[in-house]
């Protein structure tokens, strides 16, 4: 048993300091990693190449386009994105996006820690039942309001603005964020809050100069999941946003393609134009981004 | 010096907390109540209750009736716009089609991206890389990717069929029914596999090396490690990503819009594109509100049934 054991410890010190063994054995690993090496290649190749090919394509003329999808194009012509960056409203579309996403992701943040902060800390027996009720409308699909939803808010002459959009929003939203808040704030010990209030800062002062700060890394996950959920979103602001100097980025791109789904290479530099924004957002943060959305999916 | 002074106070806030039913904060009169409510909770729970909560009950109510969505009088029907919907056979066609899309995008995606996490985390150089290539497909809005892949369909593989004589790729795939349903699976699981991906990656992490280790110093194979060891360990996450993948492909729209528009001749219209249009192309606002009900339904049973089983298999294993 102690023999067995000796070996084992042995062996294990040999595999951790992973010394050569002999050449005919490293040799067969190396070969093994190459094989995954190449099987990742192919698969990753496979993933971006509709990507590659939009891009190869938005330097084209719609003649070498029908000539051949796949050859490289002739020159850098950006034609094709001058004319798509006009008729697609880019910049007005771009900015009704950020406005948009930039107000309901801060109503989201503010009203729903609030709103976890007090649920957490009041005990009413209603606080539980607020909660519960919360978790369970996440599994309500949006199409089981859409209808009402229209027909409501389409009456009261709400439609067709960003603020109302924005609200909107906070509404889809708040009931995922307040849980992952929740979550959270039930592990922050009490004790922290009690020296300020000693000091007389009110119930509002404290949540915000003590409780907010600590919460920082689940606002970020939070702030994450809703700038791309809501950044991307279509089927929300095609109902609502009725004109066209209202359009988010995935509207306008989607009338201009509409439109000019025949002029093929004009129709690749718009969805390119309209990837691009996601695409800087996602190099500048891509650790935060793929943290966060790990941590929204586990918990 | 203060925090001396309540040091001692710890052990008696876990007393009160154990005790008291967690008595964290109480205000005693109503006034003071009522105010803590309106500045923490007030507007959350409006817009809430606005956009989701009322919504959802009109909707609920206004299949019972005749309602159109738009004049204001209505008479109770009883359960007539349900019948109506369920006696529509394009909507039975609909919902089995979407049926048949959720379980091979369920499939498809999840072994995919359970794949992808072992190979991408076997000791794989630059290893961050490939998993930035792999999700970035889930970064970009759905109607995106569907136009991306028309062009794809459309273009670049007939292109290719053509000039390779392949019979199957030398006409559009979009344009047959059959192909059009897989250009939409094949669209699905691009899409959100590289999510999965980070899931199943997460949790092939979280599994301690020391067992593995000693799997290996026990002779078990890399396979006997892979259905024993690793699999079991990380059970929660096939929960997690099997749900999300249900939940989200049974109400799937923005690719199916812009990829196929529900056509040949509505042969691939999915459940939610089926809804939207029952209502805002046909007018049909109490038929398609029965069937966005049933739709609900569905995916709440489907779901909750999923996770309850699973995580029961969890438990045990």
């Amino acid at each position: 048993m102690d023999t067995e054991k000796n070996i084992n410890l042995s062996q294990r010190q040999l595999k951790t300091k992973s010394q050569p063994v002999s050449p005919k054995l490293n040799h067969i690993k190396n070969i093994k990693s190459w094989g995954i090496f190449m099987a990742a290649c192919v698969l990753f190749v496979l993933y971006i190449f509709p990507f590659a090919l939009i891009l190869i394509n938005s330097f084209k003329s719609r003649l070498e386009i029908v000539d051949s999808p796949l050859a490289l194009p002739s020159g850098l012509n950006f034609d094709n994105y001058r004319e798509a960056y006009k008729t697609m409203n880019f910049t007005t579309a771009i900015l009704n996006s950020f406005i948009i996403t930039v107000v309901s992701v801060t109503l989201i943040i503010v009203f729903s820690s609030m709103l976890a902060y007090f649920l957490v800390r009041w005990r009413w027996k209603i606080n539980n039942i607020i909660l519960l009720g919360l978790i369970a409308s996440m599994i309500i699909p949006f199409q089981a309001l859409m209808i009402p939803f229209v027909s409501i808010y389409g009456r009261l002459g709400l439609l067709n603005s960003k603020w109302t959009l924005s609200f909107f929003y906070l509404g889809f939203g708040v009931s995922l964020a307040t849980f992952m808040y929740h979550g959270f704030i039930k592990s922050i010990p009490v004790e922290l809050e009690e020296a300020a209030l000693i000091d007389g800062a009110s119930r509002l002062q404290v949540f915000w100069k003590i409780v907010f700060p600590i919460l920082k890394p689940i606002t970020t996950t939070i702030a994450i999941l809703d700038v791309l959920w809501i950044w991307n979103d279509f089927l929300l602001p095609s109902l609502v946003l009725v004109s066209d100097e209202q359009r988010t980025l995935p509207l306008s791109t989607f009338y201009f393609f509409g439109k000019y789904t025949s002029d093929f290479g004009l129709a690749m530099a718009g969805l390119v134009l309209s990837i691009i924004p996601v695409i800087i957002f996602y190099i500048i943060m891509q650790k935060q981004i793929i943290k966060g959305v790990i941590d929204g999916a586990i918990k | 010096m203060s925090g001396v002074s309540r040091g001692w106070l710890i052990p008696l806030m876990l007393v009160k907390y154990v005790l008291g039913g967690g008595k964290m904060y109480a205000e005693k009169r109503l006034s003071q109540r009522l105010k803590i409510f309106c500045m923490f909770g007030l507007i959350p729970l409006f817009a809430f209750s606005a956009v989701v909560i009322i919504p959802f009950a009109m909707g609920a109510f206004m299949t019972l009736t005749n309602w159109s969505g738009l004049s204001g009088g209505f008479e109770f029907t009883g359960l007539r716009n349900y019948t109506t919907a369920l006696s529509d056979p394009t909507f039975w066609n609909s919902l089995l089609l979407t049926l048949k899309y959720v379980v091979f995008t369920m499939i498809l995606t999840n072994v995919l991206a359970f794949g992808i996490a072992l190979l991408v985390t076997g000791g794989l150089k630059s290893q961050n890389f490939f998993r930035a290539g792999f999700f970035t497909p889930n970064l970009i809005g759905g109607v995106i990717l569907g136009f991306i892949w028309q062009f794809i369909f459309l273009r670049v593989i007939v292109y290719m069929g053509v000039a390779l004589d392949l019979e199957i790729f030398s006409y559009s795939w979009l344009g047959d029914p059959k192909k059009a349903f897989w250009a939409l699976v094949i669209v699905g699981v691009w899409q959100s596999s590289g999510y999965m991906m980070l899931i199943y990656i997460a949790g092939l992490m979280g599994i301690d090396k020391s067992i593995l280790e000693a799997a290996d110093l026990d002779g078990a194979s890399k396979w006997q490690q892979l259905l024993k060891i690793k699999i079991p360990l990380m059970a929660p996450a096939f929960t997690i990503s099997l749900f999300l993948t249900l939940q989200r492909s049974f109400v799937v729209y923005d690719t199916n819009l812009s990829l196929t528009r529900g056509g040949p001749f509505r042969s691939t219209e999915l459940a939610a594109m089926h809804v939207y249009n029952e209502a805002f192309l046909y007018q049909n606002y109490g038929p398609g509100q029965a069937k966005a009900i049933i739709l609900f339904l569905i995916v709440a049973i489907i779901a909750i049934s999923q996770v309850s089983v699973m995580k029961k298999m969890e438990v045990e294993s």
